[in-house]
């Protein structure tokens, strides 16, 4: 909410300062404003349900960075950067609220930000005869400033993140940076090149190099869709247990967003708590293979034996994908006990094991007396069963939930 | 490295030849030894970086924007060097004549691009403010001779290598139009590099390229994580049919079937994906049937048959929420209905069908009947071709069973492995089957 305050008053007063002035070079602020505009309308989503406008960033990133077009050099303003890149947002963004789909101010608000630190650093720079007579140092504070701009961004989108979903600051801003990575690479070079090649090419080079962007695009917007489409898949089939009558339906779901909630607890980066989610929400995979349904699908209530054959199948099944074999080894080891004569099984495993228990004690119902009978159980089996941070994590989770329900 | 016929060495004996030839001629005063060394640096790293295609044998890199690059900076000679480069590649697996050929055919298709490069009136040179208009032209015939070239001879060593050995591979020797259309275009990347050498001297080959790179790098991911999506929906998919010993690998024969059948009648690519998805995933439904009732041995009760009857609507149930085409899902839940209306869950008839059900049920029906069952054997082709026949137009579209004798034909199908049945007791055989429509279900009229 801060950081969208704080974008408008900027925008704001860029604005407010700009229409004073009177915009210079009006046509290759047009130019690059309707760049933006474009790349505001064709939005992607990144794993992780992240918005990422890679070509209005490339665009807006190229006109803070522009040295000249052509033979003339580039004299407009940071605040008028600022100006063209907001304008270019909101009128990108109408689309959108046309179309009956959110603004997602939030993400427009710290790419915005970003922007405005590089043209800030570098407008009053660009003039300079220093820059102007050396590439090589142009260069370098570009590819420097670019990063910053990456930077500056995950930052804001880890803040984001970590409010939203109760992860820990630093495994967001971590996580943030490695996804951003890739496009982060290619925004920035684009916007470099954006920069440079307009000297020699004119407006021109603005368009030509929005190309690999819009592959780089295409490419992630199909990526990103398959792996719902996967999550989706999983999560489906998933019911597949309570459609044939061997657990309670809704179970697989349960456990898996209660291992999610425990995984962030603790800390868990995104890929493991992806992995986390599958092996959870297939965890029960392996009862298909029995010949009858165990009464009520409650393995915690069936003897360690047949928790661990019914274990090993399921991750039987997982390995045949041939893709999912850490998924397959948490869900083989979510019947060993924490502590045992063994090398101790992933922290996956053991939450797997600790929500399964917890979830077949439980149920859906809402009952508080009975999750903490449930939470009680679990602790007095710490000793051997159980692992203790993993139970303290649970107790958190669920206590918070009683909060929210109340 | 396969043994090679004698036209084969012949062939690649006179490409590298004719690329040694053309590199000692000369002339080398007009290449500059640094840009010489970057670009043939940069051929490299694209070189070694290829995506693989469909046949493992061959790839394709980037690497002609190295190459075109070089035209404009250096002309011909110098071009032809880089390409010659390509010998020293670190790709793995690479055979030493594969080497030397790769290498004399870079280095002959940038020579010959450099060549039109040059008689078109091109200056070679970094090119700055002023070239600009006027160097598009000639560049633009240098890229299209070399994209030529470099496509003709690779074409040619294929269609020699794999005549001579006579390998069933089905690599198809000839010219792929969306592949030189794509080198085509890396090659403009070339130009781009030339015209930013001058400003930003050797970081241009690297900053053209990373945005490049990461859309490779994007359409990669895709590619890996669809090949997930699909094996992880098959292996989901074989955990139901463990239960019923006789039903292994049906799912995916079904979902085969129905492709093979969706492609015979000319679906678009994206429907043909989600038909395969759903043949995959048209039985799962069964999981909600109990296992005493599928596998019965005497008549069926009315409660029974429905609970058969459900099992569409079971799959469909699971299945909803995948974020499939609204098709997929249709031919799912009805993917037991008749032409003649008297199919379930509905008793939609004709049209009302939906097209993928429609399809589904012929390769479902299909794949029944030449699998083993507990009550007979698998049936031969051609008798379960006859019995398609015999229910096209009662149970089957008839279009569709005409199609799918077409495409049998022309694909071919992989029968199940005969089964063995478990050494159970025997007390007494199943003779029906919900897909089978020789063996209807039997029920009993209750009143």
């Amino acid at each position: 909410m801060l950081l969208i305050a704080a974008a408008g008053m900027l925008a704001v007063a860029a604005i407010a300062q700009t229409a004073a002035a009177g915009l210079v070079q009006v046509g290759d602020a047009v130019a690059f404003g309707s760049l933006v505009a474009l790349g505001e309308l064709l939005r992607i989503t990144l794993p992780g349900n992240r918005e990422s406008a890679p070509i209005a960033a490339g665009g807006a990133l190229g006109y803070a960075l522009l040295l000249g077009i052509g033979n003339k050099p580039a004299v407009q303003s940071a605040l008028q950067v600022i100006v063209i890149t907001a304008g270019g947002m909101i009128v990108g963004a109408l689309p959108h609220l046309a179309a009956g789909r959110p603004a997602k101010l939030a993400g427009m608000a710290s790419r915005l930000i970003a922007v405005a630190c590089v043209a800030f650093v570098f407008r009053p720079l660009a003039p300079t005869p220093l820059i102007r007579q050396h590439w090589w140092l142009a260069l370098a504070v570009m590819a420097l400033l670019v990063v910053l701009a990456w930077f500056v961004d995950a930052v804001f989108g880890a803040l984001i993140r970590a409010e939203e979903l109760r992860a820990r600051f630093s495994v967001a801003l971590w996580d943030e940076l490695r996804v951003q990575l890739p496009l982060g690479t290619a925004v920035g070079a684009s916007a470099l090149l954006i920069a440079f090649s307009s000297e020699v090419m004119g407006l021109a080079a603005v368009w030509v190099f929005t190309g690999p962007l819009l592959v780089s695009q295409v490419a992630f917007r199909r990526y990103v869709g398959i792996r719902t489409t996967y999550l989706e898949t999983v999560r489906a089939l998933s019911r597949m247990t309570e459609v044939g009558g061997y657990v309670e339906a809704g179970h697989s779901r349960r456990v898996s967003r209660l291992a999610a909630a425990i995984g962030r607890e603790l800390g868990m980066s995104e890929t493991d708590l992806d992995e986390l989610e599958y092996a959870a929400l297939m965890h029960d995979i392996g009862q298909l293979a029995l010949r009858d349904p165990i009464p009520g699908g409650a393995t915690v209530l069936v003897s360690p034996a047949d928790q661990r054959r019914i274990a090993e199948l399921g991750a039987d099944v997982i390995r045949q994908a041939g893709v999912l074999d850490q998924v397959a080894d948490i869900v083989k080891r979510q019947s060993e006990p924490a502590r045992g004569p063994e090398p101790s099984p992933p922290v996956a495993s053991r939450i797997i094991k600790a929500a399964n228990a917890f979830d077949d004690l439980v149920g859906n119902s809402a009952d508080r007396d009975r999750a903490s009978a449930a939470l009680e159980r679990l602790r007095l089996d710490i000793a051997s069963e159980y692992d203790p941070g993993v139970v303290e994590a649970l107790s958190k989770v669920v206590g918070r939930r009683a909060l929210s329900r109340a | 490295m396969r043994r090679l016929s004698r036209t084969a060495w012949a062939y690649i004996a006179a490409v590298v030849i004719a690329a040694c030839v053309l590199l000692a001629r000369g002339p080398f005063a007009k290449v500059d030894l640094f840009e010489l060394g970057v670009l043939a640096l940069l051929f490299l790293v694209c070189d070694s970086t290829p995506t693989p295609l469909m046949t493992r044998s061959s790839a394709w890199s980037p690497s002609s924007s190295a190459t075109l690059a070089s035209v404009v900076l250096l002309g011909p000679v110098g071009a032809a060097i880089v390409g010659a480069v390509s010998a020293l590649s670190v790709r793995r697996g690479l055979h030493v004549t594969q080497r030397l050929f790769n290498g004399g055919m870079y280095a002959l298709s940038a020579y010959a691009a450099g060549w039109t490069f040059v008689s078109l009136h091109g200056h070679v040179g970094v090119p700055g403010r002023s070239s600009f208009p006027a160097v598009i032209g000639p560049f633009a015939g240098a890229a299209a001779v070399h994209v030529i070239v470099n496509h003709g001879l690779v074409a040619g060593v294929l269609r020699l290598t794999s005549s001579g050995t006579g390998a069933g591979r089905k690599a198809r020797p000839g010219l792929d139009l969306a592949l030189m259309l794509s080198d085509l275009g890396y090659a403009a990347f070339g130009l781009l590099i030339a015209a930013l050498w001058s400003v930003v001297g050797a970081f241009a080959a690297i900053l053209v390229l990373i945005p490049l790179f990461v859309a490779r790098w994007a359409i990669g991911q895709y590619a890996a994580q669809r090949q997930a999506y699909e094996a992880t929906m098959a292996a989901l998919c074989k955990a139901v049919e463990t239960k019923d010993f006789y039903t292994r690998g049906h799912s995916e024969r079904v979902s085969r079937g129905s492709s093979m059948l969706a492609r015979e009648i000319g679906m678009r690519a994206d429907r043909i994906e989600a038909i395969t998805y759903a043949g995959m995933l048209h039985d799962v439904g069964k999981l909600g049937v109990p296992t005493k009732v599928l596998q019965k041995t005497g008549s069926l009760s009315e409660e029974e048959y429905a609970a058969i009857q459900l099992h569409p609507m079971r799959g469909l149930e699971i299945v909803r929420e995948i974020g499939f085409l609204d098709e997929a899902l249709a031919g799912i839940m009805h993917h037991h209905e008749r032409i003649d209306g008297r199919g379930y869950p509905l008793g939609l008839a004709g049209d009302e069908i939906p097209e993928f059900a429609r399809v589904i049920a012929v390769a479902d029906a299909f794949d029944s009947m030449t699998s083993t069952r507990s009550y007979r054997g698998a049936r031969r082709i051609d008798e379960a071709v006859a019995e398609l026949r015999k229910w096209s137009g009662t149970q089957f579209d008839p279009a569709l069973v005409d199609a799918f004798v077409t495409a049998l034909q022309r694909d071919g199908w992989e029968r199940p492995a005969p089964v063995t049945p478990p050494s159970s007791p025997a007390d007494g055989v199943t003779a029906q089957d919900h897909d089978d429509p020789t063996a209807p279900l039997r029920i009993v009229e209750s009143r």
